[in-house]
């Protein structure tokens, strides 16, 4: 059932962000930008609500004309500070939901990713506290009836010594005190929001915290449009001798009052379900955990490039332990790692050609050892009986799930293509194995491990240690970046990849492939 | 940005700007009616705390002495506090009719209603009677009024025993 729901959120996302691919490219594709977005529109709502403030009263009798003085007379800068102030806190809501869809389709929230969903609860919460608070300053007809809503809900828990929502009885009930104590609420409520987004980031490396220039302007010029085309207004001003009725409701922060001001206990008992199912979701069911990456000291010199690579913050460096001569040595933290994997692609140890009869890395995952991945590498190119012969070297989560081995092509499917180390790329095409490799992972914009493509791509560029050496023929390498809906591409992709092998090997034939006992003792 | 178009972020400025007009459409949309056009909103509403349930004796010396002599006062206070028994009579049809039990861990603290009730526009006789002694029957403070409302108005009725008891607004 989940997986049938998480399929099909995939299919949608991957479509729509293809097609954003192919027009901005996947560096700017706001769908691969979903937190940074977020981030971005939380500035853009701080810095504007400061700027608000500045012109804000916040006497109970004077905050519906300070916020009409805004939007009237002085509409051309405090005007359209509002607007911004108000759209940007409903697309935070528009992108954090996107957001959670997102990596939920992924399944970026079970196993040792639990953290980053668990910690994105509280900011839901912390979010709509913020705005819905923000709608009770503009003491207008539709902040009245938050104000009495939500203070309606709150009352129907028995925790408070006296209804809250007693004062918004009549006029004589309200206090500027109350009022103050309403802005002080929504300005502490950001704040505990800004907390928990931090908190939120806390167990990934390199988050993205800032959009691409190029989709933060178009980001800011199309807000500006918006405020400037429809600008954000106030209701007829609050009047407690009347009942706040029609309203015209934000239905992304206000979607559930309806139901609120009919029904407050079936309106709980939806929050605390909702609450309770986000809670849960990343343990039931509860996904079986490879085992984390393991450290050989005896192999480890303490470069750090490992814990450079990790996009989880699960490696550290501490002092050394063993005596050797290096200073430092590499750890896991066993309840971060996801066995991706990258860490040993990273490793300068990690090299098939290492002559030893064991071949042992820095670090290695035990279920997939880098001694196994160069079996499987010679084994499967061994069984490739027709040329030109391609190894592709894929991810499950990208196009390359789909490949099936066949006379000319092999498969070599890894947790993460960058667990593959460069060295292998060369081990497959200097002894022969191979005439061609291809790297099939996700797609530019998602990676499934974040940066096993950007690190991949940066290695085979001689920008990232470790690099791919020079001697390899990168004519016959390619990288495929593909979603599991572009197996047409990646066919296409290989097929152009064999096309100028053949051409090549016309001219200067690989070599013969060596026999599999030389490769392990050499 | 390398390798961008200029026509792909011409789209894409375009699908922006029609995501964030929905957006800024949606921020005041749909238009919602709390109560039916032609009706008006009785409230009742108060905190009050009722008379102890029990009243003040003298302990005697025995009692007393087995007392810590950190505790050795002579007069024994509960703190509980009686239920306020409410009523409420629209057009002389009962709304409502509840022993409302005092608050606190301890009962000690007042007793709260906070109900809404929402009615026609027009005329209606409101009463509205309540209990906070220790009788059996019969009220300490009621209220009773003729009121005209109009669509939309919102009467409060509330208790304040420093200002005589109900209070309508």
């Amino acid at each position: 059932m989940i997986a049938a729901v998480q399929a099909l959120l995939r299919g949608g996302f991957d479509r729509a962000e293809r097609a954003l691919d192919r027009l901005v490219g996947p560096q700017a594709n706001p769908l691969a930008q979903l937190g940074a977005l977020g981030y971005f529109f939380f500035w853009i709502v701080a810095v504007s609500g400061l700027y608000l403030f500045v012109f804000f009263d916040t006497g109970v009798t004077r905050a519906f004309e300070s916020v009409a003085w805004m939007s009237g007379p002085q509409w051309w800068h405090a005007g359209v500070v509002r607007s911004f102030h108000r759209y940007a806190s409903d697309l935070m809501i528009v992108t954090m939901f996107l957001h959670l869809m997102r990596e939920f389709s992924l399944d970026r929230f079970r196993g040792a990713r639990w953290f980053s969903w668990f910690s994105g609860i509280p900011l839901i919460a912390f979010l709509y506290v913020s705005g819905i608070t923000g709608y009770w300053l503009v003491w207008d007809k539709l902040a009245q009836y938050v104000a009495i809503t939500s203070t309606e809900l709150l009352d129907w828990m028995p925790i408070f010594g006296e209804p809250i929502a007693r004062n918004f009885l009549d006029a004589t009930s309200l206090s500027s005190r109350f009022f103050t104590l309403l802005v002080f609420l929504h300005i502490a409520a950001p704040i505990a929001l800004l907390f928990a987004m931090w908190v939120h980031i806390q167990r990934i490396s390199r988050p993205r915290v800032n959009p691409p220039r190029l989709l933060g302007g178009v980001v800011l010029f199309s807000l500006l449009a918006v405020s400037l085309l429809m600008p954000a207004h106030s209701q007829e001003p609050a009047n407690l001798a009347q009942v706040p009725s029609p309203v015209k409701l934000d239905s992304l922060f206000l979607a559930l009052y309806p139901l609120a001001d009919r029904a407050p206990g079936a309106a709980w008992a939806g929050l605390a379900a909702f609450g309770l199912l986000m809670a849960l979701a990343p343990f039931l069911p509860r996904r079986r955990q490879p085992a984390p990456a393991k450290i050989f000291l005896d192999h480890c010199n303490g470069c750090g490039r490992c814990v450079d690579d990790c996009p989880y913050e699960a490696l550290r460096l501490t002092r050394r332990t063993d005596g050797a001569v290096y200073l430092q040595e590499a750890i896991v933290d066993p309840s971060k790692c996801v066995s991706c994997g990258i860490c040993v692609g990273s490793c300068p140890s990690s090299t098939p050609f290492r002559r030893s009869q064991e071949l042992v890395t820095g670090i290695d995952l035990p279920d997939y050892p880098l001694v196994r991945m160069r079996q499987d590498l010679i084994a499967n190119c061994a069984a490739m009986t027709e040329g030109p012969r391609i190894l592709a070297i894929s991810c499950p989560h990208g196009a390359g799930k789909h490949l099936a081995p066949g006379p000319h092509l092999g498969v070599l499917e890894l947790p993460c293509v960058a667990m593959a180390p460069p060295s292998l790329i060369d081990f497959a095409l200097s002894r022969g194995h191979a005439d061609g490799v291809a790297v099939i992972g996700c797609a530019e914009s998602s990676c499934y491990n974040r940066l096993g493509v950007d690190w991949t791509e940066q290695r085979f560029a001689h920008e990232r240690d470790p690099y791919l050496r020079a001697r390899v023929p990168r004519e016959r390498l390619a990288t495929i970046w593909a979603s599991t809906t572009q197996k047409g591409a990646m066919n296409r992709s290989i097929e152009a990849l064999r096309a100028r092998i053949a051409g090549l090997e016309a001219k200067n034939p690989s070599p013969e492939p060596a026999a599999p006992q030389e490769e392990i003792l050499s | 940005m390398k390798g961008v178009r200029l026509a792909g972020v011409a789209v894409l400025t375009g699908l922006t700007l029609v995501l964030f007009s929905g957006v800024a459409r949606l921020a005041t949309f749909p238009e919602y009616r709390q109560i039916p056009a032609d009706s008006a909103v009785v409230k009742l509403s108060f905190s009050h705390g009722s008379d102890r349930s029990a009243n003040c004796r003298r302990r005697t010396p025995e009692e007393l002495a087995k007392l810590p002599l950190s505790k050795r006062v002579p007069m024994d206070c509960p703190r509980g506090r009686l239920p306020v028994y409410t009523e409420l009579y629209i057009d002389e049809k009962p709304v409502f009719s509840e022993s409302l039990p005092p608050g606190g861990l301890w009962s000690d603290g007042p007793s709260k209603v906070y109900r809404r009730f929402v009615v026609p526009a027009g005329r209606h006789k409101l009463e509205a009677r309540l209990r906070d002694t220790a009788r059996k029957t019969g009220f300490d403070h009621a209220i009773e009024r003729v009121v005209d409302l109009a669509a939309g108005q919102s009467l409060s009725i509330d208790f304040r025993p420093e200002f005589g008891g109900f209070i309508m607004r």
